[in-house]
């Protein structure tokens, strides 16, 4: 099915969640609000002449004073018996940063949406095992947001580990031999 | 001797395995609960080698973003290259040239070799077959060999760029790579296939182990050999081609019990099918440029005009400074079949010269998170053979 259509069907099937529609190179995205995301997401994986089964990517994007809803949640979905894909977006305002887990219609969104709590701060709602994955588990803030600095001096502020590093390094330096 | 008639009392143990561990293909810890020596919950933990590789993307040109990729999944580097390449070049909405096309489809299906051939001998080396994997290397070499003879890094290569590639392949490049081609299938039968296929101890360690359903499989988002091995014939290569991949035949090797032996059977297979790929390209290489005729726009010129010419001069100026003008405003997702399964680039663009967003799905990663389903009910010796079979890179994981 040509993703143009599918598009049409779901804002067919649920009008009120459907905000908008856009294609680029020929690829379609869906931008639909996140409460009903789950049941929206249910009839994609279930439905025959959809059947999207292969759920290829999940990730978070940040759109600081670009739009309206902070964050989106964007998810990747493939089709192995049509052969057709489809972008879905979902808004996530900042105020209730907080969208519904799928990992009940596909086991592999787990981990994905681990990585999106850990680098967006979204809150997967149902995730059976909420934690942090690639930053440690006493990182503060999300690095991957808009206003998380690339680099910066923290002082006091900076994650203990690393003043560790520095400190030994200073004392380091005391036994450094002129040449 | 009398037999033990009362019960035995067992206590579970927790050992934490990695991050430092030579089985574990890089920095990755599993902490494991045993029962005795079964396995009784497997809990992965990665990040060890987490660089920010999205962040730092965020805040590079299109251009100076590229050798971000090499160190991704650092064994094939030019497929992760070529993947960021497709999908900018989609961006863009550019087409590289027929010769750079044939010229990529031969560095992508040279690293799926030479990374296909790693896999297969560390995991062998892993299990207890040590010699594949001196015999492997040895013929890796000579592809490592032939990178450096086109690109001087062995490695890191950065070779593919936005619209075609760096530089023209040499004639003695394509003799050379036909003189392997020619003798690669002789040595897969004879000293690869020859060592493990029918050996008892590599069959009874692999044959029925980690064994994951096609349903199953598709639903934990598997995707490459890792998938194949379970019967799916699911392959971007073929079921939405880019470069020349739509010009050469191949076939498309899969399992049918989806165990550790059959996602085996399936990459040894793949390095005969590359083999037959890289062949079809040698022979029907197009002459041509390498470069697509908008490609001032977003590469480098070659530095000899750069030092004769004004117009690449400025080209090459405003490209180090503000990187490729206007970028379209959009997004894209662009697949590429690299060697460890599907690597995802989505892209979102702002319309300035710098990804928005630039997220990558690493195959690594999701074969990771799938680690406890298939050491659920294993023996602790079968967890090294699972952690063999999904083939990963932490590189690639971590990002």
């Amino acid at each position: 099915m040509e993703p143009k259509e599918i598009a049409e069907l779901i804002k067919d099937r649920y009008p009120a969640e459907v905000k908008d529609i856009t294609e680029f190179r020929g690829q379609v995205s869906v931008v639909v609000k996140k409460d009903r995301i789950k049941e929206i997401m249910k009839y994609l994986h279930s439905t025959p002449e959809l059947y999207f089964d292969l759920l290829e990517d999940l990730c978070g994007v940040d759109y600081l004073g670009k739009k309206e809803a902070r964050f989106e949640v964007v998810y990747h979905l493939y089709s192995m018996r049509h052969r057709h894909m489809i972008r879905i977006k979902a808004e996530v305002p900042e105020d209730d940063c907080a969208i519904d887990s799928v990992v009940d219609i596909w086991v592999g969104a787990d981990w994905h949406e681990r990585e999106c709590y850990d680098m967006y701060g979204i809150e997967f709602k149902g995730h059976p095992d909420p934690r942090r994955i690639l930053m440690p588990e006493d990182w503060e803030g999300h690095p991957l947001r808009k206003d998380y600095p690339l680099k910066a001096d923290l002082g006091e502020m900076e994650w203990k580990g690393y003043r560790e590093v520095i400190e030994v390094a200073q004392k380091n330096k005391a036994y450094e031999v002129d040449r | 001797m009398t037999t033990a008639t009362k019960e035995l009392k067992t206590k579970e143990i927790t050992i934490s395995m990695g991050p430092q561990h030579p089985a574990t293909h890089g920095v990755l810890r599993l902490v494991l609960d045993l029962d005795g020596e079964s396995v009784v919950k497997c809990t992965p933990y990665v990040g060890y080698l987490h660089r920010g590789v999205e962040k730092l993307a965020e805040n590079r040109t299109y251009l100076s973003a590229l050798p971000l990729t090499d160190r991704l999944d650092y064994i094939s580097s030019m497929s992760n290259n070529v993947g960021y390449c497709v999908a900018v070049e989609r961006l863009f909405g550019i087409e590289p040239p027929e010769r750079a096309k044939y010229i990529r489809t031969i560095m992508c299906e040279m690293t799926r070799i030479s990374s296909h051939i790693i896999g297969i001998s560390t995991h062998a080396l892993d299990i207890g077959a040590m010699t594949l994997f001196l015999y492997s290397f040895r013929d890796r070499e000579r592809l490592i060999d032939l990178f450096e003879m086109t690109c001087g890094a062995r490695l890191t290569v950065s070779y593919p760029r936005i619209g075609g590639v760096r530089n023209d392949v040499s004639q003695e490049f394509l003799d050379k790579l036909y003189e392997f081609t020619e003798e690669f299938p002789k040595i897969i039968e004879d000293q690869y296939e020859t060592l493990i296929d029918q050996n008892r101890i590599w069959l009874q360690r692999t044959k029925g182990i980690g064994v994951i359903s096609a349903e199953e499989a598709i639903n934990w988002g598997l995707t490459g050999p890792t998938l194949r091995g379970s019967g799916v014939p699911y392959d971007i290569r073929k079921y939405a081609p880019y470069d020349a991949y739509d010009k050469v035949e191949f076939d498309v090797p899969v399992g049918r019990n989806g165990d550790v032996y059959d996602r085996y059977k399936c990459r040894m297979e793949e390095l005969k099918q590359s083999n037959r790929i890289i062949k079809q390209c040698i022979e029907q290489m197009p002459k041509g440029p390498v470069m697509a005729p908008d490609a001032p726009k977003f590469t480098l010129p070659p530095k000899d005009r750069v030092l004769t010419d004004m117009e690449s001069l400025i080209h090459q100026f405003v490209l180090i400074t503000k990187g490729p003008i206007a970028a379209p405003e959009g997004e894209v997702y662009a697949a590429t079949e690299v060697p460890k399964g599907e690597l995802g680039f989505y892209i979102v663009s702002d319309g300035s010269g710098r990804p928005y967003r630039m997220r990558l799905r690493a195959p690594s990663f999701v074969h990771v998170s799938v680690l406890p389903r298939l050491c659920r009910d294993a023996i602790l010796a079968d967890v090294i053979a699972n952690i063999g079979t999904i083939d990963i890179v932490l590189g690639e994981c971590d990002r």
